[in-house]
């Protein structure tokens, strides 16, 4: 699948497009099949997110996964902070980005 | 230290009221992203990947207690609770929001601080030595220097869109401490006959195509260095490679003319400037250097000191090194914690080493290029109840120089330009030869690695460097041996084929071995690597 990926304007969060607005969870992410790089000018444009791009990614059992690497890390935080993630305690939560 | 004049003050605060305007006029849709990139880059503001990251300039890694204070609270504030000192003595903040930036400027700008030229095509921060003004070998304090670089360098006309980054260092001893000659210009501050100038080298760099910078003058007189280097700077702004931004940088420049055709068109620059006479007036130096003058250093103290705790001693022994009063000492702070992250410190951290700054430092500190910071003058007679302090807060790591203390660069857990992380090889790493003993008996090894081959962890100039790699989406290491940033600089060569993050730890490990095995008395790893070539090496690694 496809999904759509980019920062919050404001507070610079890393946000995914969920079909109808965005959300910090990747687990949320639609699937934008090619109409990805129109929506993310179009969500740029409407000063909702900065930096948009879309990636491949699949459905397997823990929900949505980023194909990269880059993008797992972004979608949990550091994997050196596991305090900071997003799963702050969930300690295999690691494991999913590598 | 340097306190601004009303110039520098008046400029700094016009910027954070500009960039304010900016960011509103960006946050309300007047600007673009496009048109609002550049702008927030001049102020040190990056988008990196989990949120905006402010790069905060500190000149020649001179801090003050209160700027250091400053630090500290704005990473409480505004971000969550920690900063990243790195490998250009400056500090970055990870998680800033767009909207908070300019308010933090404002902060910065209260303590005479900002984040200007941290990043674009222009001259970038100067750095310099660590142990300025208070090592005995330098023939004089070069931070004098540096300071009028920075004030000629900054909102330069000339000089702000340059085909790349420039990157200057400038030192005054003989012993490198700030690798020199691995930026785009180096200056060496030398006595010719009892006068003061510098040696200067160009065209030094790491990145996808690391060199070691060519001496292109022996000596320039200390009133001239600004018109040589504006020479400099403007022959590689005229003919630097804009075409390419992979061969834009200064060093791709003097390679591809030849040191000498380089030099002679520095020299041709430079004959031309001295006629229009663009030195600065002497006066400005003279009132730059009081204020790296002496502090009030005690007279007669001693050197004694009691060495019946042994972590003590093991400390003292690995982070102090000699000053030049009699009586006191530099005292290096490790930020290099067993399993910890290069470079790191906690908000409490940075408060607590603002206030020994100004309890026992004369109310003045520094940060190293190898992410480790200083308390430059320290009587020896308080370096227990330092110890102490450092010891209740995490910062008493006795690793200076030895196979713990990497260098690493942010690497894929932070870095939007990264293709592997570097921080959890520096965590095994660390856990690997964690064994005070054997690192002691490694004796001084520098490990330095990047995510990427931008190469901001220094992997070029280590004794072992890293590198690491994205092969198919997975993280690959890169190891290289031999290289280094110091007096002797050279630059590392790779030893083969990659590894995984485990493979690395267990080649350098078996590096490490084959130098333990072959050294000869009072060899460091890199003397034995040169002695022996790779060849050896390279068996031992790959069979």
């Amino acid at each position: 699948m496809k999904i759509l990926t980019g920062n919050d304007l404001s507070t610079g969060d890393v946000i995914w497009w969920a079909g109808d607005g965005w959300s910090r969870q990747v687990g949320d992410s639609a699937d934008v099949g090619d109409k990805g790089e129109e929506m993310a000018r179009a969500e740029e444009a409407a000063l909702r997110v900065v930096g948009a791009y879309v990636i491949d990614a699949t459905v397997e059992a823990g929900g949505v996964r980023p194909a990269h690497i880059k993008d797992r890390i972004r979608a949990l935080g550091p994997t050196v902070r596991p305090d900071l993630t997003l799963k702050p305690n969930d300690a295999d939560a690691g494991n999913w980005v590598i | 230290m340097y306190r601004y004049d009303s110039y520098d003050q008046s400029i700094v605060d016009a910027r954070v009221e500009e960039f304010r305007d900016q960011t509103q006029r960006r946050l309300a849709g007047q600007l673009t992203e496009d048109q609002f990139k550049p702008l927030r880059l001049m102020n040190g503001l990056y988008l990196q990947l989990h949120a905006y990251m402010l790069r905060v300039a500190i000149p020649y890694g001179t801090l003050s207690g209160r700027q250091m204070r400053k630090l500290g609270e704005i990473a409480a504030k505004y971000d969550r609770g920690y900063g990243h000192f790195t490998t250009r003595q400056n500090l970055q903040y990870n998680w800033i929001k767009l909207a908070d930036a300019p308010d933090i400027l404002a902060e910065l700008a209260t303590v005479e601080m900002h984040a200007i030229q941290t990043s674009g095509n222009c001259i970038r921060n100067i750095s310099s030595d660590q142990y300025a003004g208070v090592s005995a070998d330098e023939v004089t304090d070069p931070r004098p220097w540096a300071e009028l670089l920075r004030q000629w360098s900054t909102f330069h006309p000339e000089f702000t869109y340059l085909p790349r980054k420039f990157k200057i260092a400038v030192i005054a001893s003989e012993e490198d401490r700030s690798a020199m000659r691995l930026h785009d210009i180096g200056l060496k501050l030398v006595s010719r006959d009892g006068r003061i100038g510098a040696e200067v080298y160009a065209g030094g760099g790491m990145g996808r195509t690391p060199m070691v910078a060519p001496q292109i003058r022996d000596f320039v007189p200390e009133d001239e260095i600004v018109s040589y280097l504006e020479a400099c700077l403007r022959v590689y702004n005229r003919y630097g490679r804009r075409d390419n931004k992979y061969k834009a940088r200064i060093k791709i420049l003097v390679h591809e003319l030849g040191v000498e055709e380089y030099k002679r068109q520095v020299e041709e620059e430079y004959a031309h400037m001295r006629e229009l006479g663009l030195n600065p007036p002497t006066e400005e130096l003279d009132r730059i250097r009081p204020f790296f003058a002496n502090p009030a250093y005690e007279a007669g103290l001693s050197d004694d000191l009691d060495r019946s705790d042994p972590a003590f001693a093991l400390w003292v022994d690995r982070q102090i090194a000699a000053h030049k009063q009699p009586g006191y000492a530099i005292v290096n702070i490790s930020l290099k914690p067993k399993g910890g992250i290069p470079g790191d410190a906690s908000a409490e951290q940075i408060a607590l080493v603002a206030d020994l700054a100004e309890t026992y430092s004369f109310d003045e500190l520094r940060v190293t290029h190898a992410q480790n910071l200083v308390l430059p003058h320290v009587k020896k007679a308080d370096l227990h109840a330092i110890w102490q302090k450092l010891d209740e807060a995490g910062l008493a790591e006795a690793n200076l120089d030895l196979i713990t203390d990497i260098i690493a660069c942010p690497g894929l857990d932070y870095c939007s330009l990264a293709n592997a992380r570097s921080i959890p090889l520096a965590q095994k790493l660390s856990e690997r030869f964690a064994s005070a003993e054997r690192q002691k008996d490694l004796g001084e090894l520098k490990v330095k690695i990047s995510g990427c081959i931008n190469a901001c962890g220094h992997h070029h100039a280590g004794h072992i460097g890293v590198l690491g790699v994205d092969r198919k989406g997975v993280e690959n290491f890169q190891l290289s041996l031999g290289g280094s940033g110091a007096e002797d600089a050279s630059v590392g060569q790779i030893t083969g084929p990659g590894f995984s993050e485990d493979g690395v730890v267990d080649a350098i490990e078996k590096v490490t071995n084959l130098y333990v095995a072959q050294r000869q008395e009072g060899e460091r790893f890199l003397d034995t690597y040169r002695r022996l070539g790779m060849k050896p090496f390279k068996e031992a690694i790959y069979g």
